[in-house]
C-alpha cells in the first residue's frame, strides 16, 4: 500500500495500463481484451492504493494476499504489476510467448520476483484458495492472541485476502460452495471483487445462465455487499476501505464495469471476450485511450 | 533358504497375526504430528469419523476445518493454507478426493506446488457392500499422471502411520491411500520405510511379486504357497506409485525374468501400469496382472469380492505359476 497517490495521477496510470494491455495483447496475438480493460480501474486502486504491499514488501511474510480466479484477464495483472515496478515494462511484449514468466494463464512460478499467488485458469478456484490464506491468517490472529503472556516471541504475521472475481464464473458451483464456507466462518479476512461486466464467452450473462439477484444472494450466504462503479477509483478505494473494516462476515464488492472499458468498439461487446486486437484495431486503441486519457484528465483538474 | 525380512511382523503368517484398518494409522498419526507442529491442519469434507480425521478433531479443533459436503472447495482451501505456509491434510473418501475434484488438484495444488496432503480413505474393492460407486478403482491411475504429485498406497496400520509422518516433513502435494476393512499388520515401527524406494519383503529368485497395500498380505501367502512348489518368488512392497522405484523392480526382474502385479485397483494407470511402463523402458519380461479387469465392483463382503474379482492369494499362486511358464 503506496497510499497518497492522486486520483488524477491514478487516471494517469490506469490508461497507461490499458495501453500496454493493448500492446502486450498485439504481441501476442491472441488472448482476451474485454476483461483486462474492463478492471483496470480496479487492478489499478487495488495494487496502488488498496493492499499491503509494494515491490519493497513483495515477499514480506505480512503482505496482503491478492487472489487472481479469472485468470483470463491476467494482461491487467501484468500489466499493473510492470508500472507498479515488480518488472519491467518491456517484459509485457513476451506475454504468451514460449519462455515468458507472463503465461496466457497467470501462474505462481516467479515468486518472490512477480507476487501472483497462486495458478489460475479454470474457473472457479480463486476463492476456495483465498479462503485458505485467509484462515491462514486468522489461525496467526489467533495464536498471537494466546502469545500475548510471552512478551519475548514475535507476533505471527497476519494480512488481509482479496480476491478478484468475474461475473460469468460464478456459474460454477465450487464458488457457492466457497460463498458458503465463507459466510459460516464470518471470514471478515476476506474480501471478493466481482468484475459484474454482465458477458461471458458465449453472450451476456443473463442470458447464458442469470446471476440476478446476485447481491440478494450473497448477502443471504451472510456476506456484507457493496455495489459500486467499478470505473470510480474514488468509489473503488472506499468500498475496500470498508470491507476492511467490516468485522462481523466477509464482504463482496460487486463491481458494475464495462467490458472493453476505454476502447469504443470494445465496449459491452461479448465478442471482445476472447481476442485480441489486430495491428489496425490497437492503432485505433491506442488513439482512443490516448484521447480519453486527456479528456478525463481534464475533467479532474 | 529365502525366507521372510527379518523386520516385517514376526507373527505374519500365523493365524494369531492381528488386523487393524489401515485407516486408523492415519487418524494416529495426525494426532501425533498435531502436538509437535503448529502448522498441521486437517480438513474434511463431512466424513470425520470414518476417515479417522476426528481424532484430530478432538485433540485440536481450532485447526480442523469441517468443509461439509463440497470437495472442491476443500481442495482449494487447502491450497490457499499451504501456499500461505501450512500444512492441510485433506480426508475423504477416495472415489469423492481426488475423484472429485481432480480439476482443482491438478491446477490449484499441483501446478501451484502447494504442500497439500491427501487422504483417500475407503480405496479398493474392499470397501464392499457400499457398492460400485463407493470404490476407488482409478484413483491411482489419475493422480499417477499429474506432475508434481507424489503417489503411495500404504500396505498397513504401521506403515500407514509412517506415510501420513513422511509426507508431512515431505515438501510437496501427496495424495496417498488407504482402506476400511481390518488388514494384517504386515510390518512392524522398526521396517524402513522411504518414500520412492521399494521394499524387499521376501527374496526369491522364480519370479517377482509387485505388491501395494493391504494385498501385499496376499502376495506373501502366496509367496509361501509358491515355496512349497518349488518357485521362490521375490516380494516386493511398492508403496510408492510415484516416483516409483524402478532400480529396485529392475534388479529384482533381471534376476527372476518374470513378474506379477498385485493391487486393488482397475489393471490400467496403476501399478500393473507403472511396472510395465518400467520393464517396457529397461527389461522387458512377462508380467501377469491381479487387480480389477477394467470393469465396475459391486455389493459384497470384502472377502467374498476379493474372491471374485481374483485378488486372493490361490489368484496371485495361478499367476506366478502361469508367468514362470512364459519365461
Amino acid at each position: 500500500m503506496a497510499g497518497g497517490t492522486s486520483l488524477t495521477e491514478l487516471t494517469r496510470i490506469a490508461t497507461t495500463i490499458r495501453e500496454d494491455i493493448i500492446t502486450s495483447l498485439l504481441a501476442a496475438g491472441s488472448g482476451h481484451s474485454a476483461g483486462p480493460l474492463g478492471m483496470t480501474d480496479v487492478f489499478t486502486a487495488l495494487y496502488y492504493e488498496i493492499a499491503n504491499i509494494t515491490p519493497e514488501t513483495r515477499s514480506a511474510a505480512d503482505r496482503d494476499r491478492i487472489v487472481l480466479s479469472n485468470a483470463h484477464i491476467c494482461p491487467v495483472l501484468y500489466a499493473t504489476l510492470a508500472n507498479r515496478g515488480y518488472f519491467p515494462r518491456e517484459e509485457l511484449q513476451t506475454l504468451r510467448k514460449l519462455g515468458t514468466r507472463l503465461q496466457g494463464h497467470s501462474n505462481n512460478h516467479s515468486q518472490p520476483d512477480i507476487p501472483i499467488e497462486t495458478c489460475g485458469g479454470p474457473l472457479g478456484q480463486g476463492l476456495s484458495q483465498a479462503i485458505g490464506f485467509a484462515l491462514a491468517s486468522r489461525n496467526h490472529d489467533k495464536r498471537n492472541q494466546e502469545k500475548t503472556k510471552e512478551a519475548t516471541s514475535a507476533p505471527l504475521p497476519t494480512w488481509h485476502t482479496w480476491a478478484l472475481l468475474s461475473d460469468g464464473e460464478l456459474d460454477e458451483g465450487q464458488n457457492w460452495e466457497a460463498i458458503m464456507m465463507a459466510g459460516k466462518f464470518n471470514l471478515r479476512e476476506l474480501t471478493m471483487f466481482i468484475d459484474r461486466n454482465n458477458i461471458q464467452i458465449d453472450g451476456f450473462t443473463e442470458d447464458i445462465m442469470p446471476l440476478e439477484p446476485l447481491a440478494d444472494k450473497l448477502r443471504s450466504f451472510n456476506w456484507t455487499v457493496l455495489e459500486i462503479d467499478g470505473h470510480n477509483l474514488q468509489e473503488i478505494i472506499d468500498a475496500a476501505g470498508q470491507a476492511r473494516a467490516t468485522y462481523e462476515n466477509p464482504t463482496a464488492i460487486v463491481c458494475h464495469t464495462i467490458p472493453g472499458k476505454g476502447v469504443r468498439f470494445m465496449e459491452n461487446r461479448f465478442e471482445w471476450h476472447g481476442k485480441p486486437p489486430n495491428a489496425e484495431e490497437a492503432k485505433v486503441a491506442l488513439a482512443e485511450l490516448r484521447t480519453f486519457a486527456g479528456s478525463i484528465t481534464s475533467e479532474h483538474e | 533358504m529365502p525366507t521372510l525380512d527379518p523386520k516385517l511382523n514376526p507373527h505374519l503368517l500365523l493365524p494369531t497375526v492381528e488386523k487393524v484398518p489401515t485407516r486408523n494409522g492415519y487418524g494416529d498419526a495426525l494426532v501425533e504430528l498435531g502436538k509437535t507442529n503448529p502448522d498441521i491442519f486437517v480438513l474434511t469434507g463431512d466424513l470425520a469419523e470414518s476417515t479417522r480425521a476426528h481424532l484430530f478433531q478432538k485433540a485440536y479443533p481450532e485447526r480442523f476445518i469441517e468443509c461439509g459436503v463440497a470437495e472442491q472447495n476443500m481442495m482449494g482451501v487447502a491450497a490457499g493454507l499451504a501456499l500461505a505456509g501450512k500444512v492441510p491434510f485433506v480426508s475423504s473418501y477416495a472415489v469423492f478426493v481426488p475423484g472429485r475434484n481432480w480439476d482443482q488438484l491438478r491446477v490449484s495444488v499441483c501446478y501451484g506446488k502447494a504442500n497439500v496432503k491427501i487422504a483417500g480413505a475407503h480405496s479398493g474393492i474392499s470397501v464392499g457392500p457400499d457398492g460400485a460407486t463407493h470404490q476407488a478403482l482409478e484413483d491411482i491411475a489419475i493422480t499417477r499422471v499429474l506432475p508434481n504429485l507424489v503417489v503411495i498406497v500404504p500396505c498397513d496400520y504401521e506403515e500407514t502411520k509412517k506415510c501420513t509422518k513422511a509426507v508431512a516433513a515431505y515438501k510437496g502435494p501427496c495424495y496417498f491411500r488407504f482402506t476400511r476393512e481390518k488388514s494384517p499388520v504386515i510390518t512392524t515401527p522398526e521396517t524402513p520405510f522411504e518414500i520412492g524406494r521399494a521394499y524387499v519383503c521376501r527374496a526369491g529368485t522364480d519370479v517377482t511379486i509387485a505388491a501395494c497395500g493391504p494385498l501385499l498380505f496376499e502376495a506373501l501367502v502366496a509367496a509361501e504357497t509358491l515355496a512349497k512348489n518349488g518357485i521362490e518368488a521375490e516380494v516386493l512392497n511398492c508403496h510408492t506409485l510415484k516416483p516409483f522405484d524402478e532400480a529396485t523392480l529392475v534388479t529384482s526382474v533381471k534376476k527372476t525374468k518374470a513378474c506379477v502385479t498385485v493391487e486393488e485397483h482397475q489393471i490400467i494407470g496403476g501399478l500393473h501400469g507403472a511396472v510395465s511402463e518400467t520393464l517396457g523402458r529397461n527389461f522387458p519380461a512377462p508380467i501377469e496382472a491381479i487387480g480389477m479387469p477394467v470393469s465396475f465392483g459391486e455389493s459384497g463382503e470384502p472377502d467374498e469380492l476379493l474372491t471374485k474379482y481374483h485378488m486372493k492369494a490361490a489368484d496371485i499362486v495361478e499367476a506366478a505359476k502361469k508367468v514362470v511358464k512364459r519365461k
